[in-house]
């Protein structure tokens, strides 16, 4: 069985800036990994590779045996990849409702001229999305907010907004990128239940970029390590604790001691 | 059930106030003047619930529309002045004609964003009306001799259906969609949709729809000139919407409404008209900076349900 996602050395150039170069990875199905690494190592800019945001200069991204380099966002998402961002990006002045029922958009199928004119395509299919849409609500106990603007949501249920929003578009691969910044320790623990809980329940593959390392320890099962856009260590949790590259990435060199 | 009522509420007040409309016409209660005026609104509605669906639902800053106006006036004037075929298919092929050109200017344009989609369709929406200026076949500068044919019933049916087709598309995906490209087009290309093609989609539909208005506007009166359509027309529409509230559908009718019935009763003192029209775009301004309806919808203010969308 070949792996879900597979990144082959890939890189790109800003001008004369190499953002990221020489990215290797390779996610089987279920597994939950995370990417870490100094604030500007190229964490965000590898997502954006990922999701089509930006088209690599050079390398290959291959999903499930399908090369992924040079579509558009869109139709990266509607291959199975879906994602969240940084900075929350959710449809403030839609409804909680709403949110959720854009990200279901591509699996409508009904014209505009059925919309416009109302044909029964447009109701029924509409009623499915208001149906699943509710589901999907209730999972992540939105369900009471459902009426309400997503601006007026509390900063944790944003959060687990975005979550629910990226999953109602039906990816086999969920990036989260930076799920808990911002977040308190009692709401970090939960969401990283919530992770827990929606990686059995839609049997997903999860890749995430995280600064909060007792997150990124306590549930990644592999880590890579980006520093200066170069993949700098990769394995589980304990290989890349005791790295002494990813040690000195973080911390910086070690100076030659007589220390244990 | 309930998006079904609304329905049949929407079309019995229609015919209500198509009925009295046209009941007032014909009892000779309005003369001449004020029924021109009623066309008039009609058509600047129109106007406005097209441009709203641009720059209200999908966020696209779009100060062209005159242009398209213009597309649908010229080419309907042709069909029944030089063809003489009957009006009601001159004012389809006008909005359809003018749907094509908004296809034409859209896919270029809409990859600019802000300021610069701003600019670029100013600059198509002039090339539009020079154009007209330079064909002798419609008259050049001096402009075209067209017959008197826009009726009070014709208007309003332009009205109901434009109201009807732009809010159905408004409250479905397509809609969903679009306004998902408002509020965070970033996003709403990760969640599957496909932001180029709803925002041309918009752009033609609103260009659609301001053909449709070009066609009874030109109509309406005996001559169609260039000037008609420069840049000022387009920034009324502008203020149509702006003033009713950016994302409201019935805001923009009922800025329409309201300031096309401003801007009549001003002809009567041609001197200050547009001084008093501007201090009256200011002080609203001021105190309703988010416009009349700001994002509501005035059907949100009977039902208990709360929607941020575009209803009728």
């Amino acid at each position: 069985m070949g792996a879900l996602l597979q990144v082959k050395n890939a890189g790109i150039q800003f001008g004369g800036l190499r953002a990221v170069s020489g990215f290797n990875m390779e996610l089987n199905q279920g597994e939950l990994v995370g990417l870490i690494g100094p604030n500007g190592a190229g964490k965000t800019t590898s997502f954006n590779l990922l999701t089509g945001v930006y088209v690599p200069t050079e390398g290959d991204i291959l999903f499930n045996g399908k090369r992924l380099n040079g579509l558009a966002p869109y139709q990266v998402t509607r291959n199975g990849i879906s994602r969240t961002f940084q900075n929350i990006r959710l449809f403030s002045e839609l409804s909680v409702l709403d949110n959720v029922k854009v990200a279901y958009h591509s699996l409508a199928k009904h014209s505009i001229l059925s919309s416009i004119f109302r044909l029964p395509s447009h109701f029924s299919e509409e009623r499915v999305m208001e149906e699943k849409s509710l589901e999907f609500l209730k999972i992540f106990q939105l369900d009471t907010y459902k009426d309400e603007k997503a601006k007026n949501l509390p900063y944790g249920q944003q959060r687990r907004l975005e979550i629910a929003r990226a999953l109602a578009a039906g990816p086999k691969l969920l990036l989260l990128d930076e799920p808990a910044a911002g977040m308190n320790p009692q709401e970090t623990n939960e969401l990283m239940e919530l992770i827990a809980f929606i990686r059995k329940q839609f049997d997903l593959t999860i890749l995430l970029i995280e600064h909060d390392m007792a997150l990124v320890m306590g549930i990644c099962e592999r880590i890579y390590v980006l520093d200066h856009g170069q993949l700098i260590a990769a394995g589980s949790p304990e290989e890349i604790r005791n790295h002494p590259k990813v040690i000195e990435a973080y911390l910086g060199e070690e100076v030659p001691s007589d220390h244990a | 059930m309930k998006k079904v009522t609304k329905f049949w509420l929407f079309l019995i007040l229609a015919t209500v106030v198509y009925g009295i409309g046209q009941a007032l016409i014909q009892t000779g209660i309005l003369n001449a003047f004020y029924s021109n005026m009623l066309i008039l609104m009609m058509i600047n509605i129109i106007l406005a619930v097209s441009l709203h669906l641009v720059i209200g639902i999908t966020g696209q800053f779009s100060i062209g529309h005159a242009g398209f106006l213009a597309v649908g006036a010229y080419v309907s004037a042709i069909i029944t002045m030089k063809f003489e075929l009957p009006f009601v298919l001159a004012i389809v092929i006008g909005g359809i004609v003018a749907a094509l050109a908004g296809l034409l200017v859209g896919i270029p344009t809409l990859r600019l964003r802000g300021d610069y989609l701003a600019i670029a369709t100013l600059g198509f929406g002039e090339i539009i009306r020079i154009v007209f200026l330079n064909i002798e076949y419609v008259g050049g500068a001096a402009g075209m001799m067209v017959n008197n044919m826009t009726t009070w019933t014709s208007a309003f049916v332009c009205l109901v259906i434009t109201i009807l087709v732009i809010s159905n598309f408004t409250n479905s995906r397509h809609g969903r969609a679009c306004i998902a490209i408002r509020e965070n087009e970033i996003a709403a290309d990760a969640m599957g949709i496909n932001t180029t093609f709803y925002k041309v989609a918009a752009f033609a539909i609103g260009s659609f729809f301001a053909g449709i208005a070009g066609g009874l506007f030109s109509h309406n009166f005996y001559i169609i000139q260039p000037t008609n359509f420069g840049f000022l027309k387009s920034f009324d529409i502008l203020i149509f919407v702006v003033l009713g509230g950016l994302g409201s559908l019935s805001g923009s009718v009922i800025a329409a409404i309201l300031l096309t019935i401003i801007s009549t009763y001003l002809q009567q003192y041609p001197e200050t008209r547009m001084i008093i029209y501007s201090v009256v775009l200011v002080v609203v301004m001021i105190y309703r900076p988010q416009g009349l309806m700001g994002t509501r919808e005035i059907t949100d203010f009977f039902g208990k349900k709360k929607n941020a969308k575009g209803g009728i």
